[in-house]
């Protein structure tokens, strides 16, 4: 049967739309952000961009506020990783049995994880509210002493932390328990033969198994903690002191509060190669683990 | 016996501490909405009230929720109607002429920095005269719909049955037509859940939108933010503004359960 030329090249005409989309929205951008990454210009309509080379990256590299501020990235990034990953493993075994109300624990966890990071920034706001919120109120019932919290130079880091485990630490616990409900029995059964405890199931035979799903939770969220915004702009826009100002804050508040566009986006490309590398590292660790299976 | 008994009590109790962990913020905040600024600055642990409609009342009143409402669900489903108009049709094609290739690109899209793709955008809709139209935000917040629906899709395409397309090819069908009549009819759960996801996506928008938003398109998450540069934070309007933007979410959240799971894990289970 003969088609008519639409469907003869219809594989290319469905995706064309999209494509499009791409590369003008995403791509172009892109490769713009680079090349204005060379020139020094703050958007006005009288003086043209200037090209100055490579000398936005000679000065980021001087500067003081970005090395702090790849400090505070790395500091929050490595710490909630951690936890998240730890924690949302502990949660998903802890979860990982048939009982009543599963369905309703599941969907509890997808509440922090779906809202408004805007609004729930909001909300730890007053819970943090050294005063009248209920941060305090915890610690003062437990006999400890009120805490700054948001407000101080350096709980403002671990404050933020704990905002982030508390939103994504569901996620990977929803990943890994989808992981676990994929494990075979047959180790497990073997193992009971061999008379083998709860913990060394766990190390020998859930752990190994599971590597690979873990892997991937932890890549997805090392992308996102990365570049983690919302949150931290909404409650205290990387104060106070700058102390919590991480690189995408850094990078925004260079960009359209200066209009150092030039400076901004030197900064921005950093920042991009930072996040492909790491995620090039796991991925390559990732190929390692499946190698070594 | 007694044992095991006392294991399950302890562990029952273990899951519900945690899960309580993880609503308290929301029950806070609902909490905080029904009562007065002198009963949320007196600093005390008031659990028992009489709930006051008062914040609700302002945050329409004085702040023009409604419309910042409507400005959110103009863009939340444009955003995921044109997407899935663009993607459905590309996933379909990824997914069945294996041009896997391009979905990479996809990949990339998730790792940018959306910054770096704010700075040429601002600079272009503002030469454009763009800022501040819903045209620039729902092309921003595509950025993010599109590329998951697509992604999402090509795993559901991949899974559907071939027989049943190569059938309708004998029986005369184009494929245009297959993809029409066979395979989106098929595909329903998958398009409602990238839908859903990337309705949600969009409005929770908050970087995009404080840059390409203005006075006229001020999306919910932006009237939100603004709250906090009045001198002194109206904490009880600032919480009932919190609970409606996160309202209909949670709302999704609820009734769609399964849906909304199997989207945020698909990228992760496929690996």
């Amino acid at each position: 049967m003969q088609y008519s030329w639409f469907n003869r090249n219809l594989r290319w005409i469905y995706v064309l739309p999209a494509l499009l989309f791409v590369l003008l929205m995403m791509v172009v951008p892109v490769l713009y952000t680079v090349r204005l990454s060379l020139f020094e210009w703050s958007m006005s309509a009288v003086s043209p961009p200037v090209f100055v080379g490579f000398a936005n990256y000679a000065a980021l590299f001087r500067d003081q506020r970005f090395w702090d501020a790849t400090v505070n990235t790395f500091y929050f990034t490595i710490v909630a990783l951690a936890i998240e990953v730890a924690l949302g493993l502990a949660v998903a075994l802890l979860l990982n049995r048939k009982f009543k109300g599963k369905n309703i624990a599941k969907t509890v966890m997808l509440l922090p994880m779906v809202a408004t990071p805007v609004a729930m920034g909001m909300v730890w706001m007053l819970m943090y509210e050294p005063s009248i919120g209920a941060a305090n109120m915890l610690l003062k019932a437990l006999g400890l002493k009120p805490q700054l919290f948001l407000a101080s130079m350096t709980q403002v880091i671990p404050s933020l932390i704990l905002v982030d485990v508390w939103q994504w630490t569901p996620m990977v616990s929803l990943i890994l328990l989808a992981g676990l409900s994929t494990l075979p029995a047959d180790p497990y059964e073997s193992a009971d033969v061999d008379g083998a405890n709860a913990w060394q199931k766990f190390i020998h035979i859930t752990l190994p198994l599971l590597m690979p799903t873990i892997v991937i939770a932890t890549m997805l969220r090392l992308i996102d903690v990365l570049k983690t915004y919302d949150i931290i702009y909404a409650t205290t826009q990387g104060g106070p002191n700058l102390k919590s100002e991480t690189l995408n804050i850094y990078g925004y508040v260079l960009g359209f509060q200066y209009f150092k566009f030039g400076y901004a986006s030197a900064l921005l490309v950093v920042f991009f190669l930072i996040v492909l590398a790491l995620t090039l590292l796991l991925i390559l660790f990732r190929n390692r683990t499946r190698d070594a299976l | 016996m007694s044992r095991k008994h006392t294991v399950n009590v302890l562990w029952g109790l273990l899951t519900a501490a945690i899960l309580l962990v993880f609503v308290f913020p929301f029950l806070w905040m609902l909490l905080a909405s029904f009562k007065t600024q002198a009963q949320i600055m007196s600093g005390e642990l008031t659990l028992i009230f009489t709930p006051t409609g008062q914040n609700y009342a302002s945050v329409f009143q004085q702040y023009d929720f409604l419309r910042y409402i409507a400005n959110s669900m103009i863009v939340a489903v444009n955003s995921t109607l044109l997407s899935l108009i663009i993607g459905l049709p590309a996933a379909y094609s990824i997914a069945k002429f294996r041009m896997h290739k391009l979905s990479v690109i996809i990949l990339i899209a998730r790792i940018v920095p959306g910054i770096s793709f704010l700075v040429p955008w601002y600079i272009i809709f503002s030469q454009l005269r763009l800022v501040d139209t819903y045209a620039a935000l729902v092309l921003s917040h595509m950025l993010v719909g599109l590329p998951f629906i697509v992604w999402i899709m090509i795993a559901f395409f991949e899974s559907l049955p071939h027989e049943v397309e190569e059938a309708g090819l004998m029986d005369g069908c184009t494929p245009h037509h297959v993809f029409c009549q066979v395979a989106l009819p098929m595909s329903v759960p998958g398009i409602v859940t990238s839908s859903l996801l990337s309705f949600i996506f969009s409005w929770n928008n908050f970087m995009f939108s404080i840059i390409l938003a203005g006075d006229k398109t001020k999306t919910l998450p932006i009237a939100v933010f603004n709250f906090m540069s009045y001198a002194e934070i109206n904490w009880g309007g600032l919480m009932a503004a919190a609970c409606i933007i996160t309202l209909p979410v949670l709302a999704i959240a609820l009734v769609a359960q399964r849906y909304v799971i199997s989207g945020l894990s698909a990228g992760a289970v496929k690996g």
